[in-house]
């Protein structure tokens, strides 16, 4: 999910994906790059499991809260 | 008052200070104290993760085979160049003490180069929705940050002594803009190590940091 960036920041666009559909990932693993007005932000996972699906690929913009990609929890 | 150390890289490869950054974002992730890095670069041009091709006025090729690198790097912004002369100041701060707000955390860095060139009786301003720092029409300094766990790196790059015919190169920020500088403004050399002295403090000012050497690189 994209978090809070501060205020007035309503949106970021998909720089980076880190990782693929697929890949195993820690909670605070670095999934994702975004970018806003002159900044980079790395998005953590926020949960560990497996990457099921990217939601919002590069290039494509995401508004602060919205799903970036779905996460099976890990068992 | 959080602590903050300072390093002066002097001249240095933008790779060898890129790794040094990198070193100290994860030094400053797992608790180290804010640093703030100082340094000149070698003529380099490096792209942000959002520059166009259009935003070169010189064909890469053409760059290469005058041995200027062109490196693409991991921060906002657009394309922007480095040049001896130029000074580049790379906060790496824990925004997680400082505040979770890219935007201020951006402001703050343009009011360091504000109050820098007040120092000169220079005034600077910002221009609506243009990240960077302007005297009149003409751009002085730039900005574009990475964030890792909430810690910043990368910065900001002012033009002191820059031989701006560089900039010609390329499309700064890929704005149809001018760059200065203040030689330019001042009409003579402007002593590095003063301007270094002054941002320190400005950067101590703005942030509310109380500074202490850093470890020699």
């Amino acid at each position: 999910m994209l978090p809070e960036l501060g205020e007035g920041i309503i949106k970021a666009v998909v720089a980076v994906w880190h990782v693929g559909p697929g890949e195993y990932v820690q909670a605070s693993d670095d999934v994702v790059e975004v970018v806003t007005d002159k900044a980079t932000f790395n998005v953590p996972a926020g949960q560990a499991g497996r990457i099921k699906e990217i939601l919002v690929k590069e290039g494509g913009e995401a508004k602060i809260g919205e799903a970036l990609a779905l996460i099976e929890f890990s068992t | 008052m959080d602590i903050c150390r300072v390093q002066d890289l002097r001249l240095i490869d933008y790779f060898k200070a890129w790794e040094c950054q990198k070193r100290i974002v994860s030094s400053v992730i797992n608790g180290g104290h804010h640093t703030l890095l100082l340094c000149e670069h070698p003529v380099v041009v490096t792209l942000g993760r959002v520059t166009p091709k259009e935003n070169f006025l010189t064909p890469p090729e053409e760059l290469e085979s005058r041995e200027i690198q062109i490196i693409a790097i991991d921060r906002g912004g657009d394309v922007t160049l480095h040049a001896p002369g130029q000074i580049v100041s790379y906060p790496i701060f824990n925004l997680l003490k400082i505040g979770k707000d890219l935007r201020a955390f951006l402001d703050h860095l343009e009011q360091v180069a504000i109050d820098l060139l007040q120092d000169f009786d220079i005034v600077a301003t910002r221009i609506f929705g243009q990240r960077g720092v302007w005297v009149g029409k003409e751009k002085i300094a730039s900005i574009g940050i990475g964030v890792r766990k909430w810690v910043s790196f990368h910065g900001m790059a002012i033009n002191v002594n820059t031989d701006l015919k560089y900039f010609s190169l390329i499309k700064p920020c890929g704005l149809d803009v001018q760059m200065t500088s203040l030689r330019k403004i001042l009409g003579k050399d402007i002593d590095l190590d003063l301007v270094k002295t002054l941002i320190i403090k400005r950067y101590a000012k703005n942030f509310n940091l109380h500074l202490i050497p850093g470890d020699p690189f």
